[in-house]
């Protein structure tokens, strides 16, 4: 996955976006975390704004690999998007 | 509020849930794992809201989404599974039914963000 950015909107309480972050680390992708239950006013805001952009419901986990959208973990569409 | 450990609360919601038709996960791990989240949220919040969904930080707000949700019986329905994993059903305990399949978001967008 080398020059692929990979971004992961997390809650840091939730068991999904835990697993796909172990998933990511297992596989040494190198990604960029938030976790929006952690941010507080505008940051907050911001970063929700952010989310529904990709994923108009705003759940978590939502991944963005390149230009694709993963919402949930997914196991195969993460490998898939990110070719491994 | 009254502290509690993982291992009270898991006892408390399992003879609340059972009876119900609600079992937890057989993954103890997951489930103690999620249970930890609810007491943080509990105390962050003042309740115990769904670890896998944003708090809206008002009660009232958020009360479709205070463990157990209100999706809860529609998801183990349709699923076998709550959209954490938390509670399942039995046949799901029993590997009848698929445990790899994502569970979709059934709060509807509208209920997300609170107004204002």
């Amino acid at each position: 996955m080398e020059g692929c950015d990979v971004m992961l909107y997390a809650l840091s309480t939730c068991i999904h976006c835990q697993n796909t972050k172990e998933f990511l680390n297992k596989c040494g992708v190198d990604y960029k975390c938030v976790e929006i239950d952690k941010l507080t006013g505008e940051e907050r805001q911001k970063v929700i704004e952010e989310v529904k952009q990709h994923n108009p419901k705003c759940s978590f986990p939502t991944i963005l690999i390149g230009d694709k959208v993963i919402v949930g973990f997914r196991e195969d569409e993460l490998k898939e998007a990110l070719k491994l | 509020m009254t502290t509690m450990t993982v291992d009270q609360l898991y006892e408390m919601l399992r003879k609340a849930q059972e009876p119900k038709g609600f079992f937890f996960n057989k993954d103890r791990q997951q489930v103690l794992r999620l249970l930890q989240s609810l007491l943080i949220n509990r105390e962050r919040y003042g309740y115990m809201c769904c670890p896998c969904r944003l708090s809206a930080e008002d009660r009232e707000w958020d009360r479709d989404i205070t463990c157990p949700c209100v999706y809860r019986a529609a998801d183990v329905a349709e699923y076998g599974s709550c959209y954490c994993g938390l509670y399942v059903s039995p046949a799901w305990n029993e590997g009848k039914l698929p445990t790899d399949v994502y569970i979709p978001e059934r709060r509807p967008v509208e209920k997300m963000f609170k107004p204002g």
